[in-house]
């Protein structure tokens, strides 16, 4: 059984999709189970693939036995382990989260809804455990099709905006795709291992150089790496709750992690920082990222937009990490995957619970919660002091690996970047406080008068977002085990 | 000297015990049975330290790791004897306290008090963490939770004033610690590797004296709690909060905690050798004495009691910072207990201020001529407050205040001699005035009945508490000196 994870992870979803398409004529509700069933399903396999590799290293699988390069083999190492067990809990906490909206947001469309949701996480999924580049770009479709469905399903500018983002997305896509098929014409394979095994010898050719910038700029554009991000705001403000607290955690994060398994497996690090020389560019592209994505943040005025501008600046602190040349920078900037899915997972369930509840998100539809939905605020003031940077939040830890990276490559620039960032979003999360907190201002003096009722959300939604806030304080204090277990190994031995 | 360490969790439990006691409290049915729970917790945390005093007075440390987060750093406990002194202090005056907060918010009829009981409770268990950091990025950890468990204490009113002051509060506090701290301490770790605190530093003494004089200001004027100018304003804004959190939170636990973290930088991170060899004591010095004198001479100026008080803390906060940068042991004696001693006086003194709010809803120095015949407890406390404040005896501020004067001594630093002289003078100046005119004025400038009418007996034990404990540190200072000769 447990040899047979891989496979699972992907086929049961996919399997589990049809079947809810389908049952979805009969019964209704038959639907939230069955979704509830296959994600578990997906996220027991990660996490006994997560043991698996941390027993035995890393993990090869021949989808049906074939062998590659014809055959397409699913490779599963430390980096791409560690992210499927994020992908797959996060899409089944959310799942379980998101059902009242689901029902209350548009009652009629349940059974496509999961359909395309569990569809969407088995691309996800796909993404992270394939090893064969053009399998990727398939799966990568099947995750960015069903999104802009689930996108679309929202307020009425969200179909608009996922055409915005159909359009980006596509060019992403076919970027991506066109830096695939230089590689293929270069070393004529298409499996990831294959072509780095190939690749060493060609490093100085032009075409190996386009292929790779190609794909960069469309891994880029699919990440809302600025200024490539402007599909991203609109897309996840007007977006419906649960589909917009599903792809605002996962989708760029998995594009980070398709980078830098571009970065470390295909290309290899010396590739990347020695043979080409636009490492310092990129830090200063991610510099750029993370200042205009928090000073964009600081002009809005309605809770959703400004989390969305949030992912922007946050994408550029993994870019950045990512690229700094060194280890503790890589470390950083894996780390922050995580991080940043589960702490974008809390925020955005807050927001969840809050439209559940308040039928609205800009600011001025925020007075009072603190009074009103002390446990949802409660959770997202723990995802906010992660988003700041605040120990023992987990995004405390990777800030730090990101700033000490900075610091021992010499880019103090992103280091001053990140501290802004930090400070923006102090600014940004207790000027909503503020607003939670002290308006309506009551104009008598406050002895006395009677206090709101609570109003909280219901159970479905509030245990699973107290779990997140939970988790990401666990990370946090797990940071050292995670790093010196995982994410250790993921790094090749060759990035100092 | 060899130190022995034992490992014990009683440290996190010491921490913990105030954060766990959270939920019960607020799920408390009536608030008698909340306020039990705070004092249970109060006492159990008193307790738990305690125990550890005999085995800190052997020359023991005790350690707890909760988990290696970074390379070569970790959450971890260390309880020595500078930490304990500050722990036993803070956790003595939590109890006093909650019995003045009964006092206070019941006679004033607040709202949110079960918010303002939590949140006193987890400020507790930040400042006890803050004691027991084994190293700066533990000692971080508290501190900012400390700074986000204050502010809805700070802001407690939650108007339009409360928003304002809450910015600002925000603004040095959070600013100072994201601002300055984070990337002087990242930088700290990227250079030596490590960041736990030791008697020799963590410097191997080779790096250039720039980029040392660059840390050593980052890090001092980071942690904004010290309340070292440029970064004190916060302060006298925070007074709008509710006087017991002005007492404990802005006399002893929080700006404490902020003097405490500056002096752990000093002995623990750059080390009192390097300092010396580098000449940098001197510079903390001339920012200290600087605090000290400009502060002194604000608070004379202030109307509002709080604020002059507000002031009066900045000041005495630098007499901390300054006793441990003069680098002479006697010195350091001075500014370590100084941390005692000023807690005793200075808590009195709000305990005061609070109660004459609560009896007669005066804030202002000018509306209290003739209050002494009013409510004479109280203000026979204030007068042994200002005493202690000022450093004369009989009350225990005099021997951290002799300390301090025989370590500008010691050190040979006359002009610190001077300011520490004139600062008392200035103390003495804008208290005894209050006191004079409370007790000795012409019926016609009286401006109260001629009746004794105190405020609710639960305000007017703790101000009597610790009054009195003020007077018995003068007395009984043994166990505070002890402390302070131990972690020298």
């Amino acid at each position: 059984m447990s040899d047979q994870y891989p496979a699972l992870i992907v086929v049961v979803p996919l399997l589990s999709a049809l079947i809810i398409s389908a049952v979805g004529w009969v019964n209704k509700r038959l639907c939230f189970p069955i979704t509830v069933a296959a994600l578990a399903v997906a996220s027991y396999s990660s996490i006994g693939l997560l043991f698996r590799v941390l027993d035995e290293g890393v993990i090869v699988y021949r989808l049906g036995g074939w062998q590659p390069p014809i055959g397409i083999a699913y490779y599963v190492d430390y980096l791409n382990s560690l992210v499927l067990v994020v992908v797959s809990t996060v899409a089944l906490l959310n799942v379980i989260a998101a059902k009242k909206s689901i029902e209350l947001e548009f009652p009629e469309k349940t059974a496509p809804f999961y359909t395309l949701y569990v569809l969407m996480v088995t691309g996800l999924l796909g993404i992270v455990v394939t090893g064969d580049a053009f399998n990727l770009y398939v799966l990568l479709e099947i995750a960015s099709l069903t999104g802009y469905g689930l996108l679309a399903m929202g307020e009425d500018r969200a179909p608009l905006a996922t055409l915005n983002y159909l359009y980006m997305g596509t060019i992403g896509a076919c970027f991506y795709l066109l830096g695939i098929g230089y590689l293929y014409i270069v070393t004529g394979s298409l499996n990831m291992v294959d072509i780095a095994g190939i690749l060493p010898s060609l490093y100085q050719s032009k075409a190996v150089l386009a292929a790779f910038i190609i794909c960069m700029v469309g891994v880029w554009l699919k990440m809302a790496f600025f200024p490539l991000h402007a599909w991203l705001p609109n897309t996840y403000t007007y977006a419906p709750s649960a589909s917009s607290s599903l792809i605002a955690p996962l989708m760029t994060k998995v594009m980070v992690y398709v980078m830098i398994r571009l970065m470390l497996t295909v290309f290899t690090p010396e590739f990347v920082f020695d043979t080409l020389d636009i490492s310092n560019v990129v830090v200063w592209l991610a510099v750029i990222a993370i200042v205009m994505g928090a000073i964009l943040a600081l002009a809005e005025r309605n809770l959703k937009r400004m989390l969305a501008f949030i992912i922007v600046a946050e994408v550029g602190y993994m870019v950045g990490g990512a690229w700094l040349g060194n280890r503790i920078g890589m470390t950083g900037a894996i780390l922050h995957i995580v991080n940043d899915a589960l702490m974008t997972l809390c925020v955005f369930l807050v927001v969840g619970n809050i439209v559940y509840k308040v039928k609205g998100y800009a600011f001025k539809d925020l007075q009072g919660l603190f009074r009103k939905m002390p446990f949802t605020m409660g959770a997202f003031v723990i995802g906010a002091m992660s988003i700041i940077g605040v120990p023992p939040t987990c995004g405390f830890f990777s800030k730090w690996y990101l700033i000490a990276g900075a610091i021992q490559s010499g880019h103090y620039e992103f280091m001053a970047a990140l501290l802004l960032s930090s400070l923006v979003s102090v600014i940004l999360f207790f000027r909503i406080f503020e607003i939670c907190y002290y308006e309506p201002f009551s104009d008598h003096h406050e002895h006395d008068h009677q206090p709101e009722p609570m109003d909280e959300a219901p159970l479905t939604m509030l245990v699973p977002l107290l779990i997140v806030a939970a988790i990401l304080i666990l990370v946090g204090i797990y940071t050292g085990d995670i790093v010196n277990h995982i994410i250790k190994f993921a790094i090749p031995e060759s990035l100092i | 000297m060899i130190m022995e360490t034992i490992t014990s969790i009683k440290p996190l439990l010491a921490v913990l015990v105030s954060l766990l006691v959270t939920p019960i409290l607020i799920s408390s049915r009536s608030p008698n049975v909340r306020e039990a729970w705070t004092f249970a917790a109060a006492g159990i945390k008193l307790f738990i330290i305690a125990s550890m005093v005999p085995a800190v007075l052997q020359g023991t440390e005790i350690v707890y790791t909760i988990a290696e987060v970074v390379p070569g750093v970790a959450i971890k406990f260390r309880v020595d004897a500078f930490g304990m002194l500050f722990a036993l202090v803070s956790s003595t005056l939590w109890i006093v306290t909650t019995v003045y907060s009964i006092g206070y918010m019941r006679a004033l009829n607040e709202h949110s008090q079960t918010r303002y009981f939590c949140f006193f409770a987890i400020a507790l268990s930040a400042t006890i963490g803050v004691a027991f950091s084994a190293n700066l990025l533990t000692l971080y950890l508290f501190y900012e939770m400390l700074s986000f468990a204050t502010y809805p204490l700070v802001t407690h009113h939650q108007d339009r004033e409360a928003r304002s002051s809450g910015r600002k509060y925000l603004l040095y506090i959070v600013g100072g610690s994201i601002g300055l701290v984070l990337p002087a301490m990242l930088i700290c770790y990227n250079m030596t590797g490590t960041l736990e605190f030791s008697r020799q530093g963590i410097f191997a003494g080779t790096e250039p004296k720039v980029m040392m004089t660059v840390l050593l200001l980052m890090l001092v004027l980071g942690f904004a709690k010290a309340a070292i100018m440029p970064f004190h304003s916060w302060l006298p804004a925070a007074m709008v909060a509710p006087t017991p959190v002005s007492a404990l939170l802005h006399a002893v636990a929080v700006v404490k905690v902020g003097a405490f973290s500056v002096l752990r930088v000093l002995t623990g991170i750059f080390g009192i050798d390097l300092l010396a060899r580098l000449n940098l004591g001197t510079v903390i010095c001339y920012l200290a004495a600087f605090t000290v004198i400009t502060a002194s001479l604000i608070a004379l100026s202030q109307d509002g009691l709080k604020r002059r008080l507000a002031f009066s803390t900045i000041a005495q906060l630098s007499y901390i910072v300054l006793g441990v940068a003069l680098l002479s042991p006697k010195g350091m004696i001075g500014g370590m207990t100084h941390i005692a001693m000023h807690a005793f006086g200075k808590i009195t003194l709000f305990f005061c201020a609070g109660a004459i709010f609560v009896a007669t809803g005066k804030k202002n120095i000018s509306e209290m001529v003739g209050i002494g015949k009013r409510m004479p407890v109280t203000m026979v406390a204030f007068f042994i407050g200002s005493l202690s404040v000022i450093g004369l005896p009989p009350t225990g501020g005099f021997f951290s205040k002799w300390y301090l004067v025989l370590g500008t001594l010691q050190a040979d630093q006359w002009p610190m001699l001077v300011v520490l002289l004139s600062s008392s003078l200035l103390n003495a100046v804008y208290f005894f005035p209050i006191v004079y005119k409370a007790f000795f004025c012409t019926p016609e400038e009286a401006m109260f009945e001629n009746r004794v009418e105190e405020a609710p007996i639960w305000c007017v034990v703790p101000l009597a508490v610790t009054a009195a404990g003020s007077i018995a540190l003068f007395f009984y200072p043994t166990l505070f000196l002890k402390l302070a000769e131990l972690a020298m």
